[in-house]
């Protein structure tokens, strides 16, 4: 078996290459390292082509677009084309549009006249603090209710928490968010409707810190809520996997306890090949980002990708499709790279 | 008193097959000090029966009977009291050390671990009982620091041993402990396991298929088959002059090097080992028994002493003969042509 | 000797196969959230095709409607009607049919695509396998949602574009389980029998390694169907849907922009999501006790 060894999904992550010799591992590693960083290389300059692609042409002309507003004079227009470079032949453009993105200068957008890339950094922080929260306590959440589901297979612990997982999982995001603002925002009235902050806040660094703090309950109470229950099933699924093993035997028969046996002995087995899943299911985190971000109104990236839609604001969009699907390939080496220094402790045996 | 006596002790598992009898009425005293082995072949319950000790069953097996260690009933003990019987008066090397060890836990951290988990000691000092541990059996200080998948077979079926001493239990059981090793490495462990157990004193229940082994290393053997304790005895005598045509055939299976006659002998035993939810009529072995009489489908014969043709009186050996076969009890030979 | 009425293969085979459905329904039957999904699938289904018989078409037109503007349920409207006076209930039930229409469509394009592909890198091999495997995994690893957004914003918003979106994002899902089983299949003694008979790629293909790979196709489709559903209404709720059509998720983007929310109207809300929540669970669950029909392994996990 030596094709791919893009590991895209937990089930068929394949080993490195077998053959290694015992003690020299660096250089196996710089050969592994290589092919996978290439790997994502060719990745990244297919989404680059694939934006171009979409943004430019299936979408048109964009001039079009920017002067629907007001009546131009063909040479205005001959000016305009020039400036945004679409009177070079399409390779050339190909070629400015891939060196532009590489050196960070992607454009303008057409709503707001200012450069993306300020657009991004001022947004950036407000998903990350959103998404990073919400991933963070969802992937808590589900290791530690799926570790203690899977030890517990069929207990009604285990089917309460699939169950209600399941039921999560079902439920649309934005629907629920919808759901939790009509409930603990508008009827109960504890937390704000929308929005990152409150215009009314001071403007200490405390207050500011409460505020959004206080925001950003019920955007992380939904994002969790419907992101949690995956990394539950891959916990629980990773620890059922252990359950039969002899080594957990030897434990019981030392005398530990059934939970130090199950934390200290199961849990480190079962971790192992479920951290690199965590970095696969980056895509579904920015998925519902977005929508967590719209539903909501939270300033993120998500959020000015959905804004730029009706516009639409075509740099716009292609720039964040181009920065979404870039962190879910990096996320996918990341997870390839942690994969190196994780399976050759248990597999070389 | 007796470390460890089984009283009577039966085990069903429970299934989608229904009750399975894996062990049905074991009786067996191990003295501290002394040696024994339980042999016979795979599904014949030995390993329950190890493995009923410290109630490491899953629970799908339902115990009953009793099972005394120094005149403690274990099967009754309370979990506490069980988890700290755990390793300090009952230990077990387990076979296939590769899955029997923690993966991703370095192989001091193991050997150090019931150390710190019965006595109030530091991890330091633990540390140092357990080098001293691994230097017993044989292994590098270094080894404290390497993962199970760095070491042989051997080397892990060494840390085995190490780390079943740590508590320096009264009892050890070595449950198929050098079945997955090659023939030298095994001669080894052995050697390894008969000195440690001379220089202990400590009481060791080796379960093997291997009877050669057994005798070998132990004072005394008993063979099952079906879930019961078919003959019982000295090891070496049960070995080369049984009293029961399976452990007759249990022995021949196993041609001991250096012995012209053993190339002759034919070994191996036709047939398979019955189903434990069908046993058929009368002795369990009938099926297969070259020796059988009419008596044998009537009735289940008991694990009786047996008069010994031949060979030395009991009393210059010390341990009784016993064998649950009709033919051996009515002192008849029960290998045709013998 | 008694002699017998020589039986044709096609016959064999078919009665092999009748015999190994009933053993798959008989696996199938014995779990309870595969039964409890079947069920509720079912209800949802009838519900959504009798809709025309149930509720007239007329209740969907904005300009005859009667009732008062989002007004809560009432003995003449049981769950409260809209923005414009439209009955929620019957604007629920009449999204069941495209929600179900889009989501069922979106996956059979999917799975076509899915299977084509898996099939044929799985069996050609060589280049254009290996290149096939690669771009499908490519597919997976990009997040569905941002892609379908893009697209659709060039596209334009219509029926046909949104499954057509749907269908891009989740084809690749099924390729790697395909041509995984494909290869299984390939090795098997009685397609070599096939190739020294002189099968050609097409036969061997279509007679030997499709019905083979089939039922796991099923299975995932089962689960793919739920996300293509899930994904439809987020496109329709951000406005990307086709502004002609009801469906649950358009229902709920005009609920949203109609300030639904602050005016504390539940009844445009509730319903709406609950039958996605519905229909998606019921989907889950069927596709979890098939999964178990194939795996055996996982049998003893349902109910």
């Amino acid at each position: 078996m030596t094709d791919s060894s893009s590991p895209v999904d937990g089930a068929s992550i394949e080993a490195p290459s077998a053959g290694r010799p015992g003690g020299r591992v660096s250089s196996g590693f710089g050969r592994y390292l290589l092919k996978h960083v290439g790997g994502a290389a060719v990745s990244l300059l297919l989404v680059l082509f694939s934006s171009f692609f979409i943004f430019r042409l299936i979408a048109g002309d964009p001039i079009d677009q920017l002067t629907k507003e007001r009546p131009v004079s063909p040479e205005q227009r001959a000016a305009m084309r020039a400036e945004l470079g679409l009177d070079q032949p399409l390779w050339q453009q190909f070629i400015d549009y891939i060196t532009g993105t590489l050196t960070m200068d992607l454009g303008e957008s057409f709503q707001y006249r200012r450069p993306i890339f300020d657009l991004i950094v001022e947004r950036l922080p407000a998903t990350l603090l959103l998404s990073g929260t919400g991933m963070v306590l969802a992937v808590l959440l589900g290791f530690w209710i799926g570790t203690r589901s899977g030890w517990k297979q069929g207990s009604r612990y285990d089917k309460g928490h699939v169950a209600t997982g399941l039921l999560l999982y079902s439920a649309p995001t934005f629907w629920l968010g919808m759901i939790v603002i009509l409930v603990f925002a508008r009827y109960m009235g504890l937390f704000p409707v929308n929005g990152m902050r409150s215009p009314s806040t001071p403007p200490d660094f405390w207050s500011q810190s409460v505020d959004i703090g206080y925001h950003l309950v019920l955007p992380v109470l939904t994002y969790t809520a419907v992101v949690y229950a995956g990394y539950l099933m891959i916990m629980r699924s990773s620890i059922l996997d252990e359950i039969g093993s002899d080594y957990l035997t030897t434990a019981r028969a030392k005398g530990l306890r059934d939970d130090e046996v199950r934390d200290k002995h199961a849990v480190p087995n079962a971790l192992l090949p479920t951290v690199t899943l965590v970095f696969l299911a980056l895509g579904s985190v920015v998925n519902g980002s977005i929508v967590t971000e719209a539903v909501f109104s939270w300033p993120g990236l998500g959020r000015l990708f959905v804004q730029s839609i009706f516009y639409p604001d075509r740099p716009v969009l292609q720039a964040l499709f181009v920065l979404f699907s870039s962190s879910t390939i990096l996320a996918v080496l990341c997870a390839e790279i942690l994969y190196w220094f994780i399976d050759p402790r248990i597999r070389r045996s | 008193m007796t470390l460890l006596e089984f009283k009577d002790l039966h085990v069903t598992y429970t299934g989608s097959r229904g009750r399975i009898p894996a062990v049905r009425g074991v009786d067996l005293k191990v003295e501290a000090g002394r040696t024994i082995g339980i042999a016979g072949e795979s599904g014949c319950g030995k390993s329950t029966l190890a493995m009923a000790v410290l109630r490491l069953l899953p629970k799908t097996a339902e115990v009953s009977g009793q099972i005394l260690l120094n005149g403690e009933d274990l099967l009754q003990m309370g979990w506490g009291r069980l988890r700290a019987v755990r390793w300090t008066g009952a230990s077990i090397v387990f076979q296939g050390a590769m899955h029997s060890l923690n993966a991703v836990h370095r192989i001091g951290r193991q050997v150090a671990e019931p150390i710190l988990l019965h006595e109030k000691t530091t991890p330091a000092a633990a540390a140092k009982r357990a080098e001293a541990l691994l230097e017993r059996v044989g292994l590098p200080a270094s080894r404290m620091r390497s993962y199970p998948h760095e070491l042989s077979g051997g080397q892990r079926q060494r840390v085995m041993i190490a780390m079943a001493l740590a508590c320096d239990p009264e009892l050890i059981i070595a449950d198929e402990a050098t079945t997955a090793l090659d023939v030298m490495v095994q001669a080894q462990v052995l050697q390894l396991i008969s000195g440690l157990v001379t220089e202990r004193g400590v009481g060791l229940v080796m379960i093997s298929h291997d009877l050669s082994v057994l005798s070998s290393v132990c004072d005394e053997a008993a063979v099952m088959y079906a879930g019961r304790v078919v003959e019982q005895g000295p090891a070496h005598e049960v070995f080369a002059n049984a009293r029961h045509p399976y452990s007759a055939a249990l022995g021949a299976a196993f041609p001991v090097i250096g012995d012209p006659a053993a190339r002759k002998r034919p070994g191996g035993l036709a047939g398979d080992p019955p189903d434990p939810v069908r046993l058929p009529d009368g002795c369990s072995f009938r099926p297969r028994c070259a020796v059988a009489v009419e008596h044998c489908a009537e009735e289940s014969p008991l694990l009786l002493p047996v008069p010994i043709r031949g060979s030395a009186s009991v009393a210059a050996g010390g341990t009784a003969r016993s064998s649950a076969c009709f033919v051996a009890q009515e002192g008849e030979p029960v290998v045709v042509g013998r | 000797m008694t002699t017998t009425t020589p039986v044709s293969p096609r016959a064999l085979l078919w009665a092999r196969r009748r015999q190994s459905l009933a053993r798959s329904w008989a696996a199938y039957r014995s779990q309870r959230t595969g039964m409890i999904g079947l069920v509720l699938l079912g209800t949802i289904v009838i519900l959504a095709v009798c809709a025309p018989i149930l509720i007239d078409e007329s209740a969907l037109s904005v300009t005859q409607a009667t009732g008062g503007r989002m007004a809560p349920p009432s003995a003449e409207y049981p769950l409260g009607t809209d923005e414009v006076g439209r009955s929620v209930l019957a604007l629920t039930l009449w999204g069941a049919r495209l929600s179900l229409i889009i989501g069922l469509t979106a996956t059979l394009v999917a799975i076509l695509i899915g299977t084509t592909v898996g099939v044929t890198s799985g069996h050609l091999g060589g280049w254009y396998g290996w290149i096939a495997l690669r771009v499908s995994d490519w597919f997976m690893v990009l997040p569905s949602l941002v892609v379908a957004i893009a697209l659709l914003a060039v596209l334009g918003r219509s029926m046909s574009t949104t499954i057509l979106v749907i269908a891009m994002v989740s084809w690749s899902g099924t390729t790697r389980l395909v041509r995984a089983q494909t290869l299984t299949v390939q090795s098997r003694p009685y397609l070599e029998r096939a190739r020294a008979l002189g099968a050609g790629h097409w036969h061997q293909m279509t007679k030997h390694i499709l019905p083979n790979v089939l039922p796991l196709v099923l299975a995932s489709a089962t689960l793919l169907v739920p996300s293509a559903i899930l994904m439809e209404s987020s496109l329709a709720w951000l406005g990307l849907g086709d502004p002609s059509v009801v469906s649950w998720g358009s229902i709920l983007n005009r609920a949203s922009s109609n300030g639904a929310v602050s005016a504390h109207a539940w009844w445009y809300l509730l319903p709406p999501g609950l039958a996605i929540l519905l229909v998606v669970l019921a989907f889950m669950m069927c596709g979890r006790a098939l999964e178990a029909v194939f795996n055996p392994r996982l049998r003893g996990e349902q109910g």
